[in-house]
């Protein structure tokens, strides 16, 4: 009997063992699988100029375009998300600090939201375009982008103020301070790395998704130069390139997936630096 | 003392910013409901020509001649979500468990950067790995090795790509859920001659039992939302899939794949919504179902 509980323990600590090293093991295929494939077909032209005639038969031309409207509609998005989310986080944080029962069910609700698919969002964002009689365009998407990250901007920043001192609160206040001097200079001094990360967590969020942008960004060759403009993003140039039967075009899409995989990567870094510097 | 008086000026700030915030909360709780509304309105076109029960259970699919049978859309979906569970919530309860009792701390150090990095991966990227990696691997070795010949596109290569982007999600649950179990309770079980691995398997998970049940859940509704890298690999094809090698449609691919094409067609259209707002539902579901099981599991 003892034997057999031990021998049981045995299994499945190597069990585990394989599983977490499953887990290692798999992001490093993906990175170094997608580097692999996508590095040799990168070169600078492709970074820096747009599609050109025959671009999507395997001819001259590069995802400038891509990049660029990947990064606008990010900023965009981040930016707005952030002007919605952060006031949001500290009202239930410095505001309803009283509302125990409130500030959860509003913490249920921004959760249950986080987990709405995108093309959800998308598929929203498309019926609000029709309504509205306004076409596929950066604003559109920055719009659509917006609604399914503030969630986890909310949520992202509530967790870092959450961690504030009461006491820090009730000082303030005795000292005579408004409520929104409280917000914005000293909660949001004190959760100031948790909002960047809740920042840059956001952004990539943002410039990764595809299923939002898909009805609503459209899909141009064109750098745009304004918000009603269309605009490509990075996600779905990859998408788009790699559905081609065109070997060339194929390994550019490769080499897209190396430029996104590897703008996640730094924002990645850069929050897990940040927030480690917190600590 | 001129700092501290509550000027005008002040207290209309105050007013301003408690304004905003309230006006923007107010809005993002107000969204979902837009959210419903619209995608039922646009529906409501098809619901008027069609009987929900046979737009549901019937496999027909051809929108041209306007018969929409959701059933092998919804099958592939349950199907890829249901086999993704399967294989990754083995994969991250064992990792979990390893990770809180057994590994060294600096294990867990390393792990959590790893956790990270992996959910911060954008599901695109997912699926130029699952064409590069995974359905390669499908058709030249696994498909092989039960005597079928298969291209790889198939349910099972949509459900392995599924289970590695679900595994962060969960992954990150379980690490937070097992250190949660209270250390006298360990104590305890082991002062009465328990062993360690007796002490976990009957103390710790049990204890975050319906914790571990309800992260499967949100797994589970993260997986059966995803669009992009599952429409990459999956292969798309309107069928019922009977067996996993074979290629299938979940809902999110059908919604993406015609987005293009259901403007000219206004039952098409409101078919697509549907689906958004099939797959919108069972989301919210299974999420609220889940977090008011870690809800309850908290309280008591």
């Amino acid at each position: 009997m003892i034997m057999n509980t031990k021998t049981e323990e045995k299994f499945f600590r190597v069990l585990m063992f394989l599983s977490t090293i499953f887990i290692v093991g798999v992001l490093l295929l993906i990175v170094v699988s997608v580097l692999y494939k996508g590095l040799p077909s990168l070169s600078f032209t492709m970074l820096t100029s747009i599609p050109k005639g025959g671009f999507y038969f395997g001819e001259e031309g590069g995802i400038l375009n891509a990049i660029i409207g990947s990064i606008y509609l990010s900023l965009g998005a981040t930016f707005l998300a952030f002007i919605i989310g952060w006031p949001i986080a500290l009202y239930m944080n410095v505001y309803l600090v009283k509302h125990h029962s409130l500030v959860n069910a509003i913490r249920f609700v921004f959760d249950v939201l986080w987990g709405v698919p995108s093309i959800v969002y998308g598929a929203f964002g498309f019926i609000l375009m029709v309504f509205l009689g306004v076409r596929a365009s950066l604003l559109a998407g920055i719009i659509t982008v917006s609604l399914f990250i503030v969630p986890i901007m909310v949520r992202a920043i509530d967790e870092s103020l959450k961690s504030v001192p009461r006491g820090l609160l009730e000082s303030a206040l005795s000292l005579g301070s408004t409520r929104s001097e409280i917000s914005y200079r000293i909660f949001s001094r004190e959760a100031f790395q948790g909002i960047i990360t809740a920042i840059l967590l956001s952004f990539g969020r943002a410039i990764g998704d595809a299923a939002s942008v898909l009805f609503t960004t459209g899909y141009t060759d064109r750098i745009p130069t304004s918000l009603l403009e269309p605009s490509a993003t990075l996600p779905l140039s990859i998408f788009f390139q790699l559905s081609s039967p065109i070997e060339a075009v194929q390994d550019r899409a490769y080499a897209s997936a190396t430029v996104l995989i590897s703008m996640v990567l730094v924002i990645s870094l850069l929050s897990r630096f940040i927030g480690n510097r917190r600590n | 003392m001129k700092h501290i008086r509550l000027t005008r000026y002040r207290k209309w700030r105050n007013v301003f910013h408690q304004s905003w915030m309230v006006i923007a909360l107010s809005a993002m709780l107000f969204i979902p409901l837009v959210l419903v509304a619209g995608l039922i309105m646009k529906s409501m076109l098809l619901l008027e020509n069609h009987h929900l029960f046979e737009l549901l259970f019937s496999s027909d699919w051809r929108p041209l001649s306007s018969h929409f049978g959701f059933l092998p859309f919804i099958v592939s979906s349950l199907w890829i979500t249901i086999l993704s569970l399967l294989i990754s919530a083995p994969v991250c309860l064992l990792t979990a468990i390893h990770l809180t009792q057994y590994a060294k701390r600096w294990v867990l150090r390393i792990m959590h950067p790893v956790i990270d990095i992996l959910a911060g991966i954008p599901s695109v990227i997912f699926g130029v790995w699952g064409i590069l990696v995974i359905v390669p691997f499908i058709s030249h070795q696994l498909g092989p090795l039960f005597g079928k010949s298969v291209s790889g596109y198939s349910i099972l290569a949509g459900a392995f790509v599924l289970s590695i982007m679900i595994i962060p999600f969960m992954l990150n649950m379980l690490i937070e859920l097992i250190k949660a179990v209270p250390n006298e309770l360990q104590e305890a079980s082991l002062s009465l001659g328990a062993s360690k691995w007796q002490t976990i398997k009957f103390v710790v998970v049990r204890k975050a039992l319906p914790g571990i049940v309800s992260s499967f859940g949100l797994g589970m509704s993260r997986a059966f939302g995803e669009t992009i890298a599952v429409l990459m690999v999956v292969g798309n094809v309107t069928r019922i899939p009977t067996g996993v090698f074979q290629p299938g449609y979940p809902l999110p691919a059908l919604i993406a794949n015609n987005y293009g094409e259901m403007l000219s067609i206004p039952l098409y259209d409101s078919a697509l919504m549907l689906a958004a707002l099939i797959l919108f539902l069972v989301v919210l579901m299974f999420n609220v179902l889940s977090r008011f099981l870690i809800l309850k599991a908290e309280t008591h």
